[in-house]
């Protein structure tokens, strides 16, 4: 016990998750991104530039929109779709790229690089960088490319350079390897804008921070509209970037369920899926201390979905310890219940979702009907689909020329 | 328990690097018995990881030849087992965190004495997160040899007073992998060190002519050769043994030759 309250209160960590375990060639330059961003985060100055960027480029606020049509189709709880989708670059991956790339200005960096799965990372990225005039470079692994061409072309198109990664399994893992890799071996004059709340602290905190405005402005559209907190909140994890920022600002609110869902694959009991904080165990790994799908050696698991952006080994720190101390579940949804929401969120309410997004929308499928009619659910949906049309449609046997 | 400074002593030290289980794990055992024959002061095994951050596409090459052969924790603990049958060289193990957290810190600690292993290099275990492992490591008379770098600053002078064993001096920036040239910050990097301990100190990354081990081990404890050696075993396979015993000599001859006044 006495070790345990040590971990907790030891400094970025989240309960017995988080801290940094990263080459040290790293170290200083992330120390120097922590004392930065403490001095940034309660200036007034900082605080209305980030502001109006999120609003004059990003659109926010995004819409909290009552799902009039999918809630009368399932006949319980009221359904919310926290519209992160209609945000500029159509995912909420911008609110914390913006935040970042403010940090990088203010420390004098020239380059941005980044990871990216889905591409939506990344496009928000080379976006940004156009933007402020930075240099830009993603890394996307190869298998991602070609899932998601479409994206690597927007990108390219912002004035980014995307390097298609080889190494591995060619997917999101592989891509944050050589995102380190290549901060490491220059790290002077740039800024690795990390896409998910994970690696090594304080980027789960940066992530964390930047995304709350998601919840922030729940909460407050929530009470205009219906007087009331929710009585629950779902998003999809990958590493976790829309769910922390979904539920930031509900975690002290005990009377709301949080619930974050994994890519479950072609089955949590098959060996081709993402879902770490259901079959995970603790490990170290991208600079974090966190759970991660490993064999009994602790080599890391290649792991699958149909989504680029939930195809992750790990999780970040925060919601590994969420789970631990019991305040918020995750739970698994596979490709075919994820295909089956996309087709059912566009025929019901209009909306093409992103893939990730239907991770969570699928969960809500299942649970509002079992949930009375007073109850509300709040989704995140953390982007648009327009990307993934041509893959589903493969999925469905249709081939577009794409 | 081998002590590492000891094979500092009166001597530039030599540390070969390859990895555990590459080509083979016979061919590892051979590989190490040939590098302790060619007067290796130390040899440091490398243990294979999924995803190895730290090190460039040669060494990456070298763990997807070891996972080839079904590499695992143990099966490396019975290669030692068979090294230790035939030469006491000491050993240093390189290898990311999450082996041995996963393992155990505690069994893996206690397994490393049993087969007299000396220490460990952990690229991903920076200065801030050592303890954990460190008192452990320490218990079990494993020196947990730490990394500076080029960007390591104010930081030096409390990674250097806790340092034990040795201090792996990383003389570039990236990842693992041979170089041309090295900057003039080497040197004064190294100098800044000795303010502080009296810790051996070997420069490694990039290290791969027999003119660089002598220029690096001019202003060092010694010199770290990695990647030159995995390129050795990759491309000879199971004759790397003689191979590796003509380079280890070659560099051992070039860190030895006086220096020219």
């Amino acid at each position: 016990m006495e070790q345990l309250k040590e971990a907790t209160e030891k400094k970025g960590y989240y309960g017995q998750f988080g801290g940094r375990y990263i080459p040290e060639t790293l170290m200083n330059e992330l120390n120097h991104i922590e004392a930065t961003y403490n001095e940034l985060k309660d200036d007034p100055e900082f605080q209305e530039e980030l502001h109006t960027l999120l609003r004059d480029y990003a659109n926010r606020p995004s819409l909290l929109y009552f799902a009039k049509n999918m809630t009368e189709d399932l006949g319980g709880a009221q359904i919310y779709l926290k519209r992160e989708d209609l945000n500029h670059t159509g995912a909420h991956k911008i609110n914390n790229v913006l935040g970042q790339a403010l940090l990088a200005k203010h420390m004098g960096k020239t380059r941005f690089i980044a990871e990216t799965g889905a591409g939506q990372h990344g496009v928000a990225t080379a976006t940004v960088a156009a933007l402020m005039g930075m240099e830009c470079e993603i890394f996307m692994g190869k298998e991602d490319t070609e899932r998601q061409k479409l994206n690597v072309y927007r990108m390219e198109l912002l004035g980014a350079k995307v390097h298609a990664v080889t190494s591995g399994s060619m997917v999101l893992k592989d891509a944050v390897n050589a995102t380190m890799q290549e901060w490491v071996s220059r790290v002077d004059d740039t800024f690795y804008i990390l896409g998910s709340t994970v690696g090594p602290y304080p980027f789960p905190k940066l992530v964390h921070d930047f995304q709350s405005v998601i919840s922030q402005e729940t909460k407050r559209q929530l009470a205009e509209q219906a007087h009331q907190l929710p009585d629950m909140v779902v998003a999809c994890v990958g590493g976790g970037s829309n769910a922390i920022g979904s539920f930031a600002n509900f975690i002290d609110d005990e009377s709301v369920k949080l619930v974050g869902v994994e890519a479950a694959g072609k089955g949590v009991n098959t060996d081709q899926h993402a879902a770490t904080l259901e079959k995970g165990s603790t490990g170290i790994f991208h600079g974090m201390k966190s759970m991660f799908l490993q064999n009994h050696d602790g080599q890391i698991d290649q792991v699958y979905s149909i989504s680029a952006g939930l195809d992750y080994p790990g999780i970040g720190p925060e919601h590994a310890d969420l789970q631990d101390r019991g305040r918020a579940q995750y739970v698994g949804i596979t490709d075919d219940e994820a295909v089956s929401a996309f087709e059912y969120i566009a025929q019901q309410e209009g909306i093409v979702a992103a893939i990730e997004s239907c991770h969570a929308l699928a969960y809500v499928r299942k649970i509002a009907p079992t949930m009375a009619k007073d109850k509300i659910i709040v989704c995140t949906v953390s982007g648009r689909g327009d990307k993934d049309v041509a893959a589903i449609a493969k999925y469905r046997g249709v081939e577009i020329d794409d | 328990m081998t002590k590492l400074n000891e094979a500092f002593k009166n001597h530039k030290a030599l540390i070969p690097f390859v990895v555990a289980g590459d080509p083979d794990f016979e061919g590892t055992v051979s590989n190490v018995i040939a590098l302790a024959e060619a007067g290796a002061d130390v040899v440091e095994l490398g243990i294979p990881f999924s995803d190895p951050v730290a090190d460039g596409p040669v060494i990456q090459a070298g763990y997807l030849r070891a996972f080839d052969q079904g590499v695992t924790v143990e099966r490396i603990f019975q290669m030692v087992t068979a090294i230790r049958e035939q030469t006491q060289v000491p050993l240093v193990f390189l290898t990311y965190i999450n082996i041995p957290f996963k393992y155990g810190y505690e069994a893996f600690c206690e397994r490393f004495e049993q087969l007299n292993i000396s220490g460990l290099v952990i690229p991903d275990l920076p200065y801030e997160s050592r303890d954990e492992l460190a008192p452990i490591a320490e218990k079990h008379g494993i020196a947990l040899v730490p990394l500076i770098t080029l960007t390591s600053g104010a930081r030096i002078p409390m990674i250097a007073k806790a340092a034990t064993g040795f201090i792996y001096m990383v003389s570039s920036m990236g990842v693992t992998g041979t170089r041309d040239s090295f900057t003039k910050a080497l040197g004064e990097t190294v100098t800044e060190i000795r303010r502080y301990t009296d810790v051996p100190i070997a420069i490694g990354f990039g290290i791969h002519t027999p003119e660089q081990a002598h220029e690096l081990s001019q202003i060092s404890d010694g010199v770290i050769v990695g990647s030159a050696m995995v390129d050795i075993v990759g491309k000879d396979g199971q004759n790397a043994p003689k191979e590796l015993l003509l380079y280890t000599k070659a560099l051992l001859t070039a860190i030895d030759q006086p220096v020219e006044v």
